[in-house]
Parts: structure tokens; C-alpha cells; sequence
């Protein structure tokens, strides 16, 4: 089990405990994370699982694919250089990870 | 509607989940009921014809249970029997009634089953539901002949599988090419050839006569017109689906091609709505009605439907986009490009990225993207501008949906109707989501 801590648009702190195999779009479905929604299912045709990483061991993240790169051009919330896409990202690391609020 | 008014949505697929979950999302306080027929937590049909073929621990739920007892939406395992309108309530197969102030019909579709002779047989199966994945996954473990009828999106899924576990695989086709009736030609014959060099044998323009079996019952091969017979211990038919209407038919509710229902989904039955694969709309994208089989269409159809009910109506104009991914290419379809009279290719098919231009009257209706994901999320935001991109405005060097795409936006040129459809715009969906 890794620790991951979702910090949500209200401030709120949520640590879930991810499974082996979890990403952090996984981990925080099954935990009822407010603010991921993964509508694709962690196949990066949607981009609803948008996170930005603030605390995480950079060196192990894994590079960001053309992918993952071109899908970040349609997130609801602006794109920083901290953004990932949720389904993309393995749970192996502990990870602290703020769930972007959507602006109505 | 007012506010402590009661729910209840038929159908526990992604339409119904997202209905259910929206409502709550913009505050409704009254009652929601969830009324599905499958066992377990509502589940996400894509992966089931992909992923989750191969690996049986690929994650299905759409959200845990905690997600309906902190919402307070109530999941209803029963089968609908018949909807009492005049009662507003629907009786359920177990006998019991549920009443409400406002209906939802999210009822899906079915698989269709081809009038063809031995398609009873042992081993041949189709997929639309969890139960029918996870028998396929056991079977394809220990075939070695898989006979794929129907090259369709499911199809075609299913095949990559068969190729990727070392199945012989063939597809069989009556129509010309894969997935003819979704996508142009240029999109279909580079996925046709993705198929060919993993192994898959494709036999299109053919029709199955019918399904040869052996005395203990089971599948030994498919007949096809011609004469050949293309040997299977495992067949699977994807010949598409129709709508499941019947309980709207036999409320006297209006069903075309699907349960009719307006701009704002609402049925012939003010207290009716329908929504997802099930639901015959009016497309502002076509200026025809249409029924569209797709997560997009269902998600987005079920916010816009919460919305009103919660007291901001717009009128349903999202732009549909599907996917698919075979083999590790993804394919991104933005807009409807049945129709088109006219295509031109963005990058070179030969790199394994590029993306179909589709025209209709000189109009762009649609993007088919193969591993160019840039190209589809732009051309989401494209053709939701009131201003349509023109065929000749792609005909000059370098020209890039992105690039075109952005240069609109900073202009301030994609005025479109409402703020909520300038959401739409950027988005490629509705306001309400999070």
C-alpha cells in the first residue's frame, strides 16, 4: 500500500491507500475522490482526471508520453507545468496531488 | 421541477450513473432512485471489449458504494415490468412500484441477433454486459480458431485481442471494409491493415450463410456465401445493436429510431426524459435526429438533462466524439461525418499518426484522428464554433487544427450562443462537470 494525498479545490486533504497496480486516476475512484471523474476510464481520450503533482519523487515519475502531453491541451482547468493526467500515473511512490477545481 | 421532487432513472449504465450523479452535483435534494438489472455497482461497458479480455483485473466500476450512500442515490436491482404514466410510477418485474415526479430512461440498447442458422451453437457469444465479458475472456483462453462476425467497433476490439493472444483470428464483414458505416476510407483501410499485419484475417463484402457445429452442439466453423468455410471453436457476433424502447413503446411514449425526445430530452411525455444509446434527439450537428451509441453522448445528454431538471435548461449541442483503440492506436472521431462529399489527410498514414478531414457542403462535419490526439481535442473545440471551418482554409501549407483552433479563439470568434455552450465550446461537454 502507497500513501496518496488528493488536496481538493476547498482545501480538503484526502489520503487514500492505493493498491498494487492503482494509478492515482484508480486510487482516487475507488476512494470517492471528489474532482477525478476518469469518463474514459484511464484510456487518455478525455482528460477528466487532470491533476497537478506537488510532491512526488520527479525522478521516478514516469516521462509524459505525446499523449498525455497533447491531451493536457483540452483540461478544464489551466495547464500548468505540475499538470498529469491522473490515469498515467503509478501509485509505486508515495505522491501529494492537488485535484484542480472547475471553474463554472 | 421542485426540488424535493423524486427521480427515477431506468437504466444503470454510464447515462444513469451520470443522471444520478448530476442531479446531486446541482443540489437536488428530493429522492434518487436508480433502477438497474444487472447485478453489482453500475460498470463501464468500453474496457469490456478491450482490457478487460485480457486482464480480469481491470477495473470496471464506474465509482464505489461509499459514492451512493454519501450521495444518498438509492440503487435499485430489478428489472422495469412497465411504466404506469398516468400513476407516474413504475411497476417493477419483482412486483413492487416505484413512484415518481420525473422519469429518466436510460435504458441502452441491446445486441441484435442475426437470423442465421446454428447461432445458438456452443461458443458463439456476443458482448454487452460484464457477465458476457468475462465468459468471452474464459473462452478466448482456450480457443484457437476465433471467427469475429461483424467488423464493427466491437468487432474490431475483439479481434486486436484474438491477434494480441495468439488466437487465429479472422473477421468477417458484409460490407466492404471495417467499420464502414463510422468511419471514412481512408481511416477504415489503415485500420484494416493494422489488423492484416498482426495476422487477422479480414473477409469482408462476405455474409455468413450459417454456423456449422458438431454433434455435441458446439462450433466447428462459419459458412460463408461463397462457399468457404472459415473453421472456429469461437465465434463472436458484433453486429450491432437496437435501442431497448420497449417500455416506452408500451407506455405509449413516441419511438422512432429510439425513444423521440426533443432539444431538451424531454419525451412525448413531459414527465418522460430519455437519454444515452436509447434516445432519438434532435442533432444540431447533422440537422437530422439521430441516435448515437457512445460514452460522450450519454454523459453529456445525462448533464444537460440534470441541469434542467435543476432548473438551468439548455437545449442539448454537444459535439459527439467516440474512440476506439486497437492494438495501441487510438482513434478519435470528433463530430458525424456520415455524408461527407469531400476528405483531406493531415499528416502522412504512413507514420501511424495523422488525422481525416471530413467535409459536407465545403463545411468540416467531421475529424478522424489515428494517434493524434492534438488534432482530435482540437477539432472538438472547432466544431463547436458558430463558425464553421471551410474546406479551403485547410488547403494551404502547414495547416494545423490547433493552430486554427486557437487563432479563433484569441480573436474572440467562436461567439456562440449561451455561456453555457462557450463552456461546451472549449470543452467538448457540459458545465456541470467536476
Amino acid at each position: 500500500m502507497t500513501k496518496i494525498d488528493y488536496i481538493q479545490s476547498d482545501g480538503t486533504r484526502i489520503t487514500v491507500d492505493a493498491a498494487p497496480g492503482d494509478t492515482v486516476m484508480s486510487a482516487a475512484i475507488a476512494a470517492d475522490v471528489d474532482g477525478i471523474v476518469g469518463e474514459c476510464g484511464g484510456n487518455m481520450m478525455c482528460a477528466t482526471c487532470h491533476v497537478y503533482v506537488d510532491e512526488a519523487p520527479a525522478a521516478r515519475l514516469p516521462a509524459m508520453t505525446d499523449d498525455e502531453d497533447q491531451m493536457l491541451a483540452c483540461t478544464e482547468a489551466p495547464r500548468t507545468a505540475l499538470s498529469r493526467l491522473g490515469c498515467q500515473l503509478p501509485t509505486d511512490e508515495p505522491m501529494v496531488v492537488t485535484v484542480p477545481g472547475i471553474p463554472t | 421541477m421542485k426540488p424535493d421532487t423524486t427521480v427515477v432513472i431506468v437504466g444503470a449504465g454510464q447515462g444513469g450513473f451520470q443522471v444520478a450523479a448530476s442531479l446531486r452535483e446541482r443540489g437536488h435534494a428530493g429522492p434518487v432512485v436508480l433502477v438497474g438489472d444487472e447485478p453489482g455497482l453500475p460498470y463501464q461497458r468500453p474496457p469490456l471489449s478491450k482490457n478487460f479480455l485480457l486482464h480480469a483485473e481491470t477495473q470496471t466500476e464506474l465509482r464505489p458504494r461509499s459514492f451512493y450512500e454519501r450521495r444518498d442515490i438509492e440503487l435499485r436491482h430489478a428489472r422495469v415490468g412497465s411504466i404506469d404514466r398516468f400513476g407516474r410510477r413504475v411497476r417493477l418485474a419483482d412486483g413492487h412500484t416505484l413512484a415518481y415526479d420525473h422519469l429518466v430512461l436510460a435504458t441502452g440498447a441491446r445486441n441484435r441477433t442475426p437470423p442465421i442458422e446454428g447461432v445458438t451453437l456452443d461458443g458463439v457469444v456476443q458482448v454487452r454486459t460484464r457477465d458476457d465479458a468475462e465468459r468471452l475472456r474464459a473462452r478466448l483462453s482456450a480457443a484457437s480458431h476465433l471467427a469475429i462476425i461483424g467488423a464493427g467497433f466491437i468487432g474490431m476490439e475483439v479481434a486486436a485481442v484474438g491477434a494480441r493472444t495468439g488466437i487465429t483470428t479472422t473477421v468477417i464483414e458484409a460490407l466492404h471494409r471495417p467499420m464502414a458505416r463510422s468511419v471514412s476510407v481512408a481511416t477504415s483501410t489503415h485500420i484494416a491493415d493494422l489488423h492484416r499485419a498482426q495476422g487477422t484475417t479480414l473477409r469482408m463484402g462476405r455474409t455468413v450463410v450459417r454456423l456449422d457445429g458438431d454433434d455435441t452442439g458446439a462450433v466447428t466453423g462459419v459458412r460463408l456465401h461463397d462457399g468457404t468455410l472459415v473453421p472456429a471453436d469461437l465465434v463472436v457476433v458484433g453486429v450491432g445493436v437496437a435501442p431497448a424502447v420497449e417500455l416506452a413503446t408500451d407506455a405509449g411514449i413516441d419511438v422512432g429510431d429510439g425513444i423521440r425526445v426533443d432539444a431538451h430530452l424531454a419525451t412525448s411525455d413531459p414527465h418522460v426524459s430519455a437519454i444515452g444509446d436509447c434516445a432519438e434527439f434532435p442533432n444540431t450537428h447533422t440537422g437530422t435526429r439521430t441516435r448515437l451509441e457512445s460514452i460522450q453522448n450519454a454523459v453529456d445528454q445525462a448533464r444537460c438533462l440534470a441541469a434542467r431538471l435543476t432548473g438551468t435548461p439548455a437545449p442539448y449541442t454537444a459535439v459527439p466524439w467516440f474512440w476506439t483503440e486497437q492494438f495501441s492506436t487510438k482513434l478519435q472521431i470528433a463530430g458525424i461525418g456520415q455524408g461527407h462529399d469531400d476528405s483531406t489527410v493531415l499528416g502522412d498514414p504512413a507514420t501511424g499518426s495523422f488525422s481525416t478531414l471530413l467535409f459536407k457542403d465545403e463545411l468540416l462535419t467531421a475529424v478522424e484522428s489515428v494517434n493524434a490526439p492534438a488534432d482530435h481535442t482540437a477539432a472538438r473545440r472547432i466544431l463547436a464554433f458558430d463558425r464553421p471551418l471551410r474546406r479551403e482554409e485547410t488547403a494551404v501549407d502547414g495547416f494545423s487544427l490547433a493552430q486554427w483552433a486557437g487563432g479563433r479563439q484569441r480573436r474572440g470568434q467562436d461567439r456562440t450562443v449561451a455561456p453555457q455552450d462557450a463552456v461546451d465550446a472549449r470543452l467538448g461537454h457540459t458545465a456541470d462537470v467536476h
